[in-house]
């Protein structure tokens, strides 16, 4: 009888060891897939407000863009944006209900604690009750360059980017029209869902991004790359080309014409590069276009991280980026002409400023690319710093010597050329406008990209204005994004604007 | 009273029956912990102590060392792990009720204090656990009308689709948990009795080697009384449990492996039965195959299962913390589901301690079962031992999706008044087994 117990006793066990396995699989190797269940939302979403989030700062550590507040409700953290919709397009928003956009969601990891890197604090945290504390997001925006670019761009749709060419730190990102994040993180669900039907039946789309979500043609912003392009395949700033009225396409009806239907040069024969590009002369990039094939020029702007169709995935960025387009040379094959509008940033070439403002800043750092960055530094909940987050590049488009001459002809764009609404006193700025179509009898959008100083850049900004903003058709780039630019480029150099 | 561990020299005469120290310190340690988890609820729930803490502290100390008392002065030599340990359970389960549901912690209290009385009381009227062999066939007889009694017109009560409830008057229970104890006493006398003669002459069928038919009547009518059960009272969870139970107090009674052969034949054939002929059971295995699937988790029966596995999934290692987690979305939560809610508050370190808290329990009563000389002692122990490891293992095992669900109490630890108190009589049995018959003349407890 006793082999019969002990052997009875030792299956009593074996059964409490299956148990345990089962136990062990649901509680700890298999828990998080299974807690992931959407059936398992509201235990989740508990669990999720129950971390005392981590804060975003601004470059300067100080200024607060996004953080927690403690509430007595049955989610104990409520999120808040205590700037209003001022930094939106940066941080995203944190909603109970349609979840985290921007930082909030690519750092997710960091900010409600789940990184490994936290788990000493987090599980301090456990050990003593508290709740768990995520880490602090320190980003490169700075809060006088951002409020600048606001004021500037004002009521007009559009967007601005500036960057640190150096260190492809964003210092400000800004788009029009845009939200406050604070209504979609309310801990009311139907507050939430009233906020989000408003924002969505909106027309003017303020939840999209026009700086980085969204894709517009360049116009002759665009001539940048062409002019690298031309640079690259070595023709110098002062090659000579023909200088037509208008571009008498092949096998087409089409005319390829300068802005406003006038000569450029005042009827000379011949233009050089760089006086097409300080005028904006749209029949000599339409010859340059033709001239270069559709390979180089394709190549050159994926070099810049234009890729040939849109989508994400290029450049690696903190927050989703929609890099610019440019068409695959196959889509040329039987249509040559539409070359020559894609080298003046038409046709189906699309780009948005923190695009244009990577095309400047490559050009003002000497042809080095760097990846742009909004968070330089993740620091732990005591403060200490936990990671560094710094420059790195990512990509060399163009040679140093092809930078130079660009920088140079850019200078002489705002000296005397098209762009001259952004000069600066003291401070020599380069840049270059854009006017673009985009459908007929639609205002043109009006871009502006540039950096400065020439001489040893510091800042990058790119700006469109939407349809022509405030002057509607009559505008240009020069007219109505060249003065928001020059706007942000004083604030980031910290001189005194002249007023927009 | 002085601490045992220094007091008195060694009273049995057999080194195992000896008094053992450390039953004072483990009750001690039991309402510690217990009371500790009961004023964590408040806190972690509301953020400051439970208001009736001191009351509800003294009044589960006061009961918890009375009963150690009683133990120390009834059966001095008793094994002194058993108590705290199912007092243990029970005060955590009390705690975990009390997170779930205010107005049920008032009744489960309740129950506590009767169970304590029903452990004191069996230990008082239970003098010698060898006085139960006399009454071999009326204990199975009580034991078989407390099993069929839910199936009496007028008196049994259907709750949630199985017929387990009496009610008669003002007092409700659930039969088969006395029952359960009444079968184990009787089977263990039966057995002892009857073992030598089952064990008796072989049938050879190819490799096995079979008892002879006629020594096969009290299996089939055992058999024949689970499918009753299953059939009658659709009370899944018993139905398997007697059945189990009868098998392996057969099986380590006879030591002979074709009553366990037949036995899972039998069991297989009734489990098929059942499958075929109750839609109730089908579901059942459907529920447990595809308690997650997208399309039927929000159903019935399927979520119900699928919100227990959430719930340990979200505890994870340590647990949100008791009061702070949400079991009370879990259908049934304090009563089949507590293991889960339990999961979800104090994580798989909970889980974890639970199940061996449970198996120190069920080791302590199979070693028993090995220190006793007489059949009778062995089998009660053994058995006892094993219907406290089943029925962790068929809830348990339900819950955490090991096996169908069938709804169970978790031992000491569900809500339930009937469990409670049967589950005390066998922790008092088990200690009155462990400490053998009282002298006729009271022993001063601390010699």
């Amino acid at each position: 009888m006793d082999r019969q117990i002990r052997r009875a006793g030792l299956a009593t066990v074996a059964l409490f060891l299956v148990l345990f396995a089962q136990v062990s699989y649901v509680q700890v190797f298999a828990a998080d897939r299974i807690a992931d269940h959407p059936a398992n939302a509201k235990r989740r979403l508990i669990a999720e407000y129950r971390v005392d989030r981590g804060d975003i700062l601004a470059a300067d550590g100080r200024t607060v863009l996004a953080t927690s507040r403690r509430t007595r409700g049955e989610l104990v953290y409520e999120r808040r944006y205590p700037q209003g919709p001022r930094y939106a397009g940066i941080t995203g928003f944190s909603s109970i209900v349609y979840g985290r956009t921007g930082l909030e969601a690519s750092f997710d990891d960091y900010l409600s604690g789940d990184a490994p890197e936290l788990f000493p604090t987090t599980l301090g945290d456990l050990v003593l009750g508290r709740p768990r504390r995520g880490a602090t997001l320190v980003t490169t925006v700075e809060p006088a360059v951002q409020a600048a670019a606001e004021r500037a761009l004002g009521d007009q749709p559009g967007a601005v980017v500036a960057m640190d060419p150096r260190t492809g730190g964003v210092l400000a990102l800004v788009s029009n029209p845009t939200y406050d994040p604070n209504d979609l993180s309310s801990q009311d669900p139907r507050e939430v869902r009233r906020a989000w039907e408003r924002l969505n039946a909106d027309p003017a789309e303020p939840l999209r991004s026009r700086a980085t979500d969204e894709l517009f043609p360049p116009g002759s912003s665009f001539k940048l790359i062409t002019a690298a392009a031309a640079l690259e395949a070595g023709f110098g700033p002062e090659s000579s080309w023909p200088n037509p009225r208008e571009l008498d396409l092949p096998l087409t009806e089409n005319t390829l014409q300068n802005f406003g239907g006038s000569h450029c040069l005042g009827g000379a024969p011949s233009i050089t590069l760089a006086q097409a590009f300080q005028v904006s002369c749209n029949v000599t990039f339409g010859e340059i276009a033709l001239r270069l094939g559709p390979e180089r020029l394709a190549r050159q702007a994926w070099a810049f991280g234009f890729g040939p169709a849109p989508g994400e995935g290029d450049v690696p960025f903190d927050i989703p980026f929609e890099e610019g387009v440019f068409p695959d040379p196959s889509a040329f094959e039987r249509n040559d002409p539409l070359l020559a509008f894609a080298g003046i940033g038409q046709f189906d070439v699309a780009a948005n400023p923190l695009q244009m403002a990577l095309v400047a800043s490559a050009i003002a750092n000497g042809g080095v690319e760097m990846r742009p960055r909004l968070v330089s530094e993740i620091r732990d909940p005591q403060g200490r710093v936990l990671r560094e987050i710094g420059p790195e590049a990512w990509g060399r488009p163009i040679s140093a010597t092809t930078a130079a001459a660009l920088t140079r002809m850019m200078v002489s764009v705002v000296e005397a050329g098209t762009g001259t609404a952004a000069r600066l006193p003291g401070v020599t700025v380069a840049g270059k406008t854009g006017t673009a179509q985009h459908g007929e009898g639609e205002p043109p959008h009006a871009w502006f990209v540039s950096f400065a100083p020439a001489e040893d850049p510091r800042v990058a900004v790119a700006v469109v204005v939407l349809n022509g903003g405030s002057l509607g058709s009559e505008a240009t780039g020069g007219q109505v994004a060249a003065p928001i630019a020059r706007e942000v480029i004083a604030a980031a150099l910290r001189i005194p604007g002249t007023g927009a | 009273m002085r601490d045992p561990a220094v007091a008195g020299g060694p009273v049995g005469t057999r080194a195992a029956s000896a008094r053992r120290p450390g039953g004072l310190s483990l009750t001690l340690l039991a309402v510690i912990v217990a009371v500790s988890a009961y004023a964590l609820v408040a806190l972690g729930e509301r953020g400051r102590l439970p208001a009736n803490l001191a009351l509800y502290g003294s009044v589960f100390a006061a009961g918890y060392l009375a009963a150690h008392l009683a133990v120390r002065r009834l059966a001095p030599r008793a094994d002194p792990v058993l108590f705290p340990t199912g007092g243990l359970l029970a005060g955590l389960g009390f705690a975990v009720i009390f997170r779930l549901d205010g107005d049920l912690a008032a009744e489960q209290a309740t129950w506590l204090l009767v169970g304590l009385a029903a452990f004191v009381g069996t230990l008082l009227v239970v003098r010698d656990d060898r006085q139960l062999d006399a009454y071999t066939y009326t204990i199975g007889l009580l034991g078989l009308i407390l099993l069929l009694l839910p199936i009496v017109p007028g008196i049994g009560r259907e709750i949630n689709g199985a017929r387990l409830w009496v009610r008669i008057g003002p007092l409700g229970f659930q039969p088969s948990e006395p029952g359960k104890v009444l079968v184990v006493v009787f089977l263990a006398s039966y057995l002892a009795a009857k073992r030598e003669l089952l064990a008796s002459g072989i049938v050879r069928a190819g490799p096995f080697r079979l008892p002879p038919a006629k020594h096969l009547a009290p299996l089939l009518l055992a058999w024949g009384a689970s499918l009753l059960v299953l059939f009658l009272e659709r009370d899944l969870g018993a139905s398997l449990l007697y059945f189990a139970i009868f098998v392996a107090m057969l099986w380590m009674a006879t030591g002979r492996a074709g009553y366990l052969l037949i036995g899972l034949v039998l069991f297989a054939a009734g489990a098929a039965l059942g499958h075929a002929a109750f839609d109730h059971v089908r579901l059942r295995v459907d529920i447990w195959l595809h308690a997650l699937d997208p399309g039927k988790v929000h159903e019935l029966g399927y979520g119900q299962l699928a919100q227990g596995w959430f719930a340990m999934a979200t505890g994870g290692l340590v647990g949100s913390g008791l009061g702070r987690g949400v079991p009370q979305d879990i259908p049934f939560a304090p009563t089949d589901f507590i293991f889960a809610a339990i999961g979800e508050e104090l994580g798989f370190l909970g889980t974890a301690a639970l199940l061996l808290l449970f198996l120190v329990l069920v080791a302590r009563g199979f070693r028993l079962a090995l220190e006793r000389t007489d059949p009778f002692g062995k089998l009660l122990a053994a058995g006892l031992a094993t219907v406290i490891g089943l029925q962790t293992f068929v809830i348990v095992g339900g819950v955490t999706r090991v096996i169908p669900l069938t709804g169970i109490t978790l031992p000491f630890v569900s809500y339930g008044g009937s469990s409670l108190v049967a589950n005390f009589v066998i922790l008092a049995l088990l200690v009155r087994a462990s400490s053998g018959p009282l002298p006729a003349r009271g022993r001063e407890a601390d010699g």
